[in-house]
């Protein structure tokens, strides 16, 4: 399956080292590059959502509007209520040092009505409807809010996000592939009276195909691991300040698959190239009898 | 006897020009010496393509070593391109590979082993007097070089046809002898050898070798010299 990537030395001799095909490592390596950084930000976004969607997905906040006086009497209530794992009253000095950001010292202001905030955590499958039923029986005015409901955008844009990294991945693999077609149209023009030649004393194209497909194949690989090598140097560069972002958003960083998959992105696209290499010359072979 | 190539009003065009070849009928047969003749521009050059396959007619039909080939798929076209050697007017060695490696082309695209090339294609660069320069390549080479590897490269593999356009043009008289020497053992070894030249020497030179003439794009026997004249409807060349 695999015997047209062995040539002897006589079929390699058979197509001249032409300057022509010189940049398609080049091309190769530079998308090879900019594959493996691209999945690995989709990658890690993705970690990230993960991450953030799972630390929220139990977490909800019992807001009081206009403040509430027994604070202390709707934690015992929370606290006590069924499925609650945790649950913290944010003080109301934290409150007004959030709203600072936006009012300025009027957020002192003792005439300024600031809502209490209770925040908790709940089991899977607890019943958030019986909790704020609860709270209601002594704070009628008081809203238990999902916190997914509030990150939902912020986790919208990253799965947004992560489209566009996958998208940018194809978009990218296709470029590749063009600049592989183009190289071995190339490759043909240049090589054209050795293949009328080889043709004319009865070569297939297949035994014609094999040997552009090996050299692309060649070039492809070694611009893909050079592209791919680089790109695992810039992201051990980056893993410091990704183990920074990292903290902040929970812990989230690529994971021993998601390097597994990178790793493997150099030799995908090699495939890709020599496939692409095969069919474009294959079907150039066929306009000639 | 059996024929190597039938024509059957057989016409040929390029693009939308005219016609360079018209109603050819004639066949070849099997282990025959034939001199294609005619003026510049009477096809012959044509001729010899359709005849090694490197074109198809426009119309009509040809039938190669006994298969209707004028419209036969080009996948079926290489194992019968391979029973065929081509001496080309141009020689058509590539330019890149050392005159060894251009005569070993044909045993190695039939899939010779690379220990049965040696030896072969060392014999025939011998043969053609070119074994000191085996490791040279063509722009190195002469023009009567060049030719010699062009003809050892269309014989390595004993063909069952051979087709030479002009195969002495470029070589001195001792050389041109040989060469025909070496086509003729070839044609008492079975091959069926198509020779185009204008050399009248070379023909007179090569007894038992039958004529095809052709003007203007159709065979014609003006001098009435043809052992066996092309006869309408079907015109045999014996």
């Amino acid at each position: 399956m695999l015997d047209w990537l062995f040539a002897s030395p006589a079929e390699r001799r058979l197509l001249a080292a032409s300057s022509k095909s010189a940049p398609t490592p080049w091309v190769i390596a530079i998308m090879s590059f900019s594959i493996m950084m691209i999945a690995a930000a989709g990658l890690a976004l993705a970690n990230t959502a993960g991450v953030l969607s799972r630390a929220i997905e139990v977490r909800y906040a019992l807001e009081v509007p206009g403040g509430a006086a027994n604070l202390g009497d709707l934690l015992q209530i929370v606290r006590s209520s069924p499925g609650v794992t945790t649950a913290q009253a944010v003080p109301e000095s934290d409150m007004r040092k959030m709203l600072e950001r936006w009012l300025g010292p009027a957020a002192q202001s003792k005439e300024l009505p600031v809502p209490a905030l209770i925040n908790f955590d709940v089991q899977p499958g607890a019943n958030v409807g019986t909790i704020e039923h609860r709270v209601q029986l002594t704070a009628p005015t008081a809203r238990i809010v999902a916190h997914r409901e509030t990150v939902a955008p912020l986790l919208q844009s990253l799965t947004l996000l992560q489209v566009v990294a996958l998208g940018l991945v194809l978009l990218l693999s296709a470029a590749a592939a063009a600049a592989v077609v183009l190289a071995a149209r190339g490759a043909l023009d240049t090589h054209r009276f050795t293949i009328d030649v080889m043709h004319g004393i009865g070569a297939t194209d297949l035994q014609v195909t094999r040997l552009f497909q090996r050299k692309i194949a060649i070039d492809a690989f070694i611009g893909s691991i050079t592209g791919g090598l680089a790109a695992a140097l810039v992201l051990l560069a980056l893993a410091g300040g990704a183990a920074f972002a990292g903290e902040i958003t929970g812990g989230a960083t690529l994971g021993v698959g998601d390097l597994i998959v990178l790793s493997l992105l150099p030799f995908a696209l090699t495939g890709l190239a020599t496939w692409v290499a095969r069919v474009a010359v294959l079907r150039a072979l066929r306009e000639a009898l | 006897m059996a024929a190597v190539a039938e024509f059957d009003s057989v016409g040929l065009r390029y693009g939308t020009g005219a016609e360079v070849l018209r109603d050819l009928d004639f066949r070849l047969r099997t282990g025959s010496f034939y001199f294609l003749t005619g003026p510049s521009g009477a096809g012959k050059t044509s001729l010899l393509k359709l005849l090694y396959l490197a074109q198809r007619p426009t119309r009509g039909r040809i039938k190669l070593f006994g298969e209707e080939l004028s419209e036969a798929p080009r996948e079926a076209l290489p194992p019968f391109r391979r029973r065929i050697g081509v001496v080309f007017q141009d020689f058509r060695l590539v330019r890149h590979l050392s005159a060894f490696d251009n005569v070993a082309l044909p045993l190695r695209v039939a899939g010779a082993r690379e220990e049965d090339v040696e030896g072969p294609v060392r014999e025939m660069l011998a043969w053609v007097g070119l074994a000191d320069r085996a490791s040279a390549r063509p722009p190195t080479l002469s023009g009567g070089e060049q030719q010699r590897v062009a003809i050892a490269r269309a014989v390595i593999n004993r063909p069952e046809l051979l087709v030479a356009d002009e195969p002495t043009g470029n070589v001195d008289a001792e050389m041109a002898n040989r060469l025909m020497g070496l086509f003729t053992a070839l044609n008492r070894l079975g091959t069926t050898v198509v020779v185009a030249t204008h050399d009248v020497g070379l023909i007179n030179a090569t007894p038992g070798a039958k004529l095809i003439r052709l003007e203007g794009g159709t065979l014609v026997d003006p001098t009435g010299t043809l052992r066996n004249p092309p006869r309408p409807p079907r015109r045999q060349v014996p």
